[in-house]
């Protein structure tokens, strides 16, 4: 049994391409050509390079000491947080644009919730002198000025998403509508594993250095390769996907998906879609998704705006649904309780995202001799104006 | 035979016209129907709106919007349906996303379509691929005609898939857009209608996306079997409300 993505595009009975047949010959396209184009040895030089010198690759694994001896288990960082930009976003950019520019596209679209897939999307488009496009909620751009500031800064367009919520869900069905309008010179550089096949695949290979490098990093501390753990917050779950991939056909390692529950799982506020949502289609893909009994998608609610998605990638729906991962839900207040916590602990100040993932260690049931890796998939510095009205800093 | 293949045959010029279930008001569906066939329109599709219509423009998106506000659901929508065949004739589609229809249940949804009279269905992210393997024949038991799209990016080999398990008619996308662009056709859609021409279909085509005046249907039944109208149709029910759709049907067909 394989957790990865079959030939069909299917992750158990969730995936394919539900698209519009608007879309089929991009879509086909880049089905046809991803893993070819990313297998070529002058491809991997690049995004290898790039990766290295650019985004700052490897980050560290770094044992948490003060963490381990609070939860009394070993307790190792993945420092995603360190990247360039601020976060794992940038892992996948950098790979959908060079494969962007193989396929002869001269235009890059993205959407974004938070900012973070933007400002990932906008710095690869500056850097290879692409024209940049990103879509982004009305209602987001108000309340993540910072980052708008970024992605101008760095020379992209942000489009205001004028429908439905105006939020990540509407900016992402405006930057799909793009593409339909845009079909020859445009490339869509989704931010997540989700959307439709190649994309989930795709981009949770883009990720997966971060599960490569979790394996080397590890023998070389611990001696062994695979941790008891791993633990790493879910919207999308592209930061997940890339923590999981390498172990995810490994059963010893138990696998920990974080959501956010908002105000509780049940309040009507929240985001935790393995907890609420069914089998449906958002964004392409067939998968777990937050909806009314008549099939319109519901808006999801999260102090995190990066977790703030109603649905989740195709294959975290198949590890929920075949039970390989435990998923655990995080409310609001314990998420930020946690992020200051580990500022504290650590003098690491997470993003809000991350701070769910380490939330998650206070009701998993840890044992001394464990080896956990929690996946800090990005640092808080897009977060301080939510923690110091929280916290009344 | 079904109503959708009969109408083909029968005539040529044919005229679809598309509304949003549920727009403007909650219960004007069956009025705007029967308004419909009586100004002489061949062909309806019934919107089933949706939270999330990806190949929709603003027009379209914004009645959805409005109607799913206004209580519109799949339900309700056969509810209003049940007793439409008592008062018209002509051929019914429905146009809607494939969550909704999930959610009902596929078989479900099908056996309700019979039941009330619905001859066929678009939908525009059930793909082909899915459609054939899982769905083809499900929708043949309760004799629903799936109608397929192309576009000018669909290669002649796939437009000749699409032909070989299409029923009733080819949805013709008029050009690389969403719904609602009405910039007029130029000699760039002029050649991809020329190239389908060439193709020699069995299936009929109609042409949509970007119909909106008598102009652009007389294009569209020069070079097809005839016309769908979206958007400019919801304009004018936005504009007018529902008591003057002759006029609107008067104006593409005069």
């Amino acid at each position: 049994m394989t957790y990865h993505v079959n030939e069909k595009g299917y992750y158990g009975e969730f995936g394919g391409a539900y698209i519009p047949e608007m879309l089929y010959p991009n879509v086909e396209e880049l089905r046809q050509n991803y893993l070819k184009i990313t297998a070529e040895p002058d491809f991997q030089a690049e995004f290898d390079a790039l990766l290295k010198e650019y985004v700052g690759r490897p980050t560290p694994l770094y044992f948490a000491k003060n963490l381990s001896e609070r939860y009394n288990a070993k307790i190792y960082l993945k420092r995603e947080d360190l990247c360039h930009t601020g976060a794992h976003k940038i892992n996948n950019t950098i790979g959908q644009i060079l494969l962007a520019k193989r396929l002869g596209k001269t235009r890059i679209i993205a959407e974004t919730g938070a900012g973070q897939h933007g400002v990932a999307t906008a710095t690869v488009c500056a850097l290879m002198g692409l024209e940049c496009i990103v879509f982004m909620g009305e209602v987001d751009i108000k309340r993540q000025a910072p980052n708008v500031a970024r992605m101008k800064m760095l020379g992209a367009e942000v489009r205001p998403a004028l429908s439905g919520s105006r939020t990540l869900k509407d900016a992402t069905n405006e930057a799909i509508r793009d593409w339909i309008n845009n079909p020859e010179d445009t490339y869509y550089i989704i931010g997540s594993v989700v959307g439709p096949h190649p994309y989930p695949d795709m981009v949770a290979r883009f990720q997966s250095v971060i599960s490569t490098e979790i394996k080397s990093q590890l023998l070389e501390k611990e001696g062994r390769e695979n941790p008891d753990y791993v633990v790493a917050c879910v919207g999308g779950g592209s930061n997940a996907a890339g923590a999981y991939y390498h172990f995810l056909d490994d059963s010893e390692v138990k696998i920990i998906a974080v959501e956010a529950a908002g105000k509780g799982v049940h309040s009507g506020e929240s985001a935790a879609t393995s907890a609420l949502g069914k089998i449906g289609i958002i964004h392409g893909s067939k998968t777990l998704l937050m909806q009314t009994d008549d099939g319109q998608i519901t808006e999801p609610y999260s102090i995190s705006a990066g977790l703030d998605y109603p649905g989740v990638g195709p294959m975290h729906a198949n590890l929920f649904a075949t039970k390989r991962a435990q998923f655990i839900s995080i409310t609001d207040d314990d998420a930020m309780n946690a992020g200051l916590a580990l500022s504290k602990m650590e003098g690491i100040i997470p993003a809000i995202e991350t701070s769910h993932a380490f939330a998650a260690l206070d009701v998993m049931d840890l044992k001394p001799e464990d080896v956990v890796v929690v996946n800090l998939s990005g640092r808080g510095d897009k977060d301080l104006q939510t923690y110091i009205d929280y916290f009344k800093l | 035979m079904n109503r959708i293949n009969k109408k083909l045959q029968e005539k040529e010029n044919i005229l679809s016209i598309y509304f949003s279930a549920g727009y403007p008001s909650l219960n004007d569906t069956a009025g705007i129907i029967e308004q419909l066939e009586r100004s002489g329109v061949d062909l309806i599709e019934i919107g089933l709106p949706f939270s999330d219509p990806l190949a929709d423009g603003p027009t379209i998106q914004n009645s959805a919007t409005e109607a799913l506000k206004n209580g519109m659901s799949t339900q309700v929508l056969f509810i209003q349906l049940e007793a439409i065949r008592k008062n018209v004739q002509i051929p019914l589609i429905i146009m809607g996303y494939f969550n909704p229809i999930i959610q009902y249940g596929v078989e479900a949804f099908c056996q309700k379509c019979a039941e009330v009279g619905i001859d066929g269905l678009i939908i525009p992210d059930l793909p082909l691929e899915v459609y054939v393997a899982e769905y083809k024949s499900l929708f043949e038991k309760y004799g629903l005609i799936n109608v397929l799209l192309i576009t000018p990016q669909t290669s002649d080999e796939r437009i000749q898939l699409i032909d070989s398990v299409s029923d009733g008619f080819i949805y013709t996308v008029s050009s690389a857009s969403v719904t609602g662009n009405s910039t007029g056709f130029g000699s760039k859609q002029e050649d991809y209608f020329k190239r389908i021409q060439n193709l020699n279909l069995k299936s009929p085509q109609l042409i949509g996306f970007g119909i909106h005046d008598k102009v652009t249907f007389n294009t569209a039944s020069t070079f097809a079997k005839g016309g769908i109208i979206g958007s400019a149709f919801i304009k004018h029910l936005s504009d007018n409300g529902i008591n003057e759709i002759d006029q609107f049907v008067k104006s593409i067909r005069q």
